[in-house]
């Protein structure tokens, strides 16, 4: 081992390439999403967005453990799966705006994202919908004999939702390459979803015969990787689905400009999870094990803040979308529209 | 040319698009013993075998009783390079996976700007008119039809099932197939050689000059027997069947009505909303100069399917009720 690696606990090695990619990819989510949060408060982006601040690992870690030809589905918090699958930001961040050079031309916005360039088959905006989508996405993978996976990535709040259990029965019953990853930042909105759910949701998978993974601590980049590493391997070898649930924490609201009276998060919680920043504590880790230098660390980060002011002002100064492609993309040949508007 | 049933026509529709794609895939309750007589069977059973021992496991594949997840897993792999047919069976169990053809299939292509094409086929087949009671009886293709994205065939023979099913599947967009199971028995001569029927192209199965009949699915073979009978009366009907309701041919219906004046449209689903009310608001929006007569429509009332025979009888239109209406717009009798 040279010293540019990080020995992994489940003894992979990354070099030094990947994990400095990693820390630019946590960057890049946490500071896309900390200025569509201006932009949305300043009347840049119409709607709201929901942000990805604090689950950046969660997020990179699943990411860069798949590979190219790989699929990935979202859910309504999903700026960060592309970004960790690689998507160039101007896209996404013309797309919040709606802006014609958006990745959906304007069509789709912060709810419903995607860039098939990079895998990502689209985050939904109902939770839970986008699940069964990566199951199929594994079936093509099976039937046609290509080497894929596919992770689809939903909350604790979505883990109560009918469609994930038909969708693991499924996939385990057929051996499917499809990993279910549960971001689980411990609310529902505002719900603890402890109150409202039974049992561990890890524990659910063995009730459908396949490996249950508990990642402890969601707030490390290496431990998410290796255990979606670990589920991509396995399903990649034919031994079918693996469930995975992250322990994580959103440090913002559940969507930008939303109030809420209650106050359903204790301050000690919050100040304990911020201080377990994931982009910090992978910053850190790499400096203390002589890969990086905070120089190094200090140039990427300057280096992503150009990128993110960047891609701003690519969102801002790009045209509105022409007023045809509202009337675009319904089928995929000629369709004819009856009636006025 | 062979005489095939309508039923023995989507089975040959399927043999034959499996044969030609490797892509192409059936997934469904029960699709591999061939339950309903449309994953092998028939002929082609004792000579070739049924699907499965034809194109093997892989590619035609029993699921569990899961609507939801059969239909997103469908749509997520037509978005990854299969061309799924599911069989859904009853029409009914279309609502178990609601969320997934309105916010997945008809909305995916649109919402991401063009980035997918979803190739995939919903079978479904609505058992009307056979005692089946209120939960397997529906005939609910009106529904889906006002969800711009899915394209909707209901085709009312044999040679338009086959023609129809594979131009279904060979479209890159989702289609939902609803079959008349009232006729699923009904015999035509097929061609028994690969052919394409467009989807938005209505066929004129009769022509007339005095008055237009629209039949829809297990209406149209109805109407035409009117059709027939009242031509011993001297009253010349044209009988169209628009075979697809998405997209809908308005052009031949409405260039009909032109010529005859008068309209009766005659379907099995409920009145609101209906195919029959959309097909009546387009005529009366671009031909009612032309109307000699108010337009009459015939479908289920606004009411649930009971299930004894004698009542159940009362719910649809028929080929009395059809006859009756014609003779109403063609003035034999009082409106």
């Amino acid at each position: 081992m040279n010293n540019w690696c990080i020995e992994m606990k489940a003894g992979r090695n990354l070099d030094k390439d990947t994990l400095l990619e990693m820390q630019r990819r946590m960057l890049r989510i946490r500071l896309f999403d900390e200025r569509a949060s201006k932009m949305v408060k300043r009347g840049y982006i119409p709607g709201t967005v929901h942000t990805s601040i604090g689950q950046e690992a969660q997020v990179v870690g699943a990411c860069m453990a798949l590979g190219k030809g790989d699929h990935m589905t979202g859910n309504h918090r999903s700026h960060g799966h592309p970004i960790g699958m690689g998507s160039p930001l101007g896209p996404l961040m013309a797309e919040l705006v709606g802006k014609a050079t958006g990745v959906c031309q304007g069509k789709g916005g912060s709810l419903h994202l995607a860039d098939y360039s990079v895998g990502s088959l689209g985050e939904s905006g109902i939770t839970g919908s986008a699940i069964p989508i990566a199951v199929g996405a594994a079936l093509s993978a099976q039937v046609l004999g290509e080497n894929r996976v596919a992770i689809c990535f939903f909350g604790d709040g979505t883990a109560n939702q009918g469609v994930l259990y038909e969708s693991m029965n499924l996939a385990s019953a057929y051996k499917l390459p499809v990993i279910f990853l549960c971001e689980n930042n411990f609310y529902a909105l505002s719900t603890p979803s402890h109150t409202v759910t039974g049992g561990r949701i890890v524990d659910r998978a063995a009730g459908f015969g396949m490996p249950g993974v508990l990642v402890e601590n969601g707030q490390d980049v290496m431990d998410v990787y290796d255990a979606v590493a670990d589920a991509a391997d396995r399903a990649r070898r034919g031994d079918g689905p693996t469930l995975i649930e992250v322990m994580t924490y959103r440090f913002r609201e559940h969507s930008e400009g939303l109030r809420i009276n209650v106050d359903y998060r204790d301050s000690e919680e919050k100040a304990l999870w911020t201080s377990r920043d994931p982009i910090v504590m992978f910053r850190e880790e790499l400096i203390a094990e002589g890969i990086s230098n905070s120089d190094e660390m200090d140039a990427i980060e300057a280096e992503i803040e150009q990128e993110v002011e960047d891609c701003a002002t690519f969102a801002l100064e790009s045209p509105d979308p022409d007023p045809s492609i509202a009337f675009q993309h319904l089928y995929t040949d000629e369709y004819e529209l009856e009636g006025a508007l | 040319m062979s005489v095939m049933t309508y039923i023995g026509a989507i089975g040959a529709a399927q043999q034959e698009a499996m044969s030609a794609d490797e892509r192409v895939i059936i997934i469904g309750e029960d699709v591999e013993a061939n339950v309903y007589g449309t994953t092998g069977g028939g002929k082609q059973r004792a000579e070739q075998g049924d699907f499965v021992q034809q194109f093997g496991k892989n590619r035609i594949r029993n699921t569990p009783i899961s609507e939801e997840a059969i239909v997103g897993t469908a749509i997520g792999a037509a978005m990854t390079g299969l061309r799924p047919i599911v069989d859904l069976s009853y029409s009914s169990f279309l609502y178990m996976a609601m969320d997934q053809f309105v916010n997945q299939a008809a909305k995916n292509r649109y919402m991401f700007g063009g980035q997918s094409s979803i190739p995939v086929v919903f079978r479904s087949a609505m058992f009307y008119g056979l005692n089946t009671g209120a939960h397997h009886s529906d005939r609910p293709y009106p529904m889906f039809m006002n969800v711009p994205g899915l394209k909707i065939m209901a085709p009312s023979s044999a040679s338009d099932a086959k023609g129809l099913l594979r131009s279904a599947i060979a479209s890159d967009d989702p289609v939902l197939t609803f079959e008349a199971v009232p006729l699923w028995g009904q015999k035509e001569e097929v061609d028994d050689n690969e052919y394409f029927i467009p989807f938005g192209v209505a066929r004129t199965r009769r022509e007339g000059k005095d008055v237009t009949v629209v039949g829809i699915s297990g209406s149209l073979p109805l109407a035409l027997k009117a059709a027939e009978q009242l031509a011993e009366q001297d009253i010349d009907a044209e009988v169209i069947d628009p075979r697809t309701l998405v997209p809908l041919d308005t052009k031949t219906i409405l260039e009909s009505v032109k010529r005859t004046g008068r309209l009766v449209i005659a379907e099995p689903a409920h009145r609101t909303c209906g195919a029959a009310a959309e097909i009546a608001a387009v005529v009366a929006e671009k031909a009612q100069p032309y109307l000699k007569a108010p337009i009459i429509r015939l479908t289920a009332l606004d009411m649930q399917i009971p299930f004894s025979p004698s009542l159940e009888k009362l719910m649809y239109p028929t080929t009395e009720t059809i006859a009756d209406a014609i003779k109403k717009v063609c003035g034999r009798t009082a409106l």
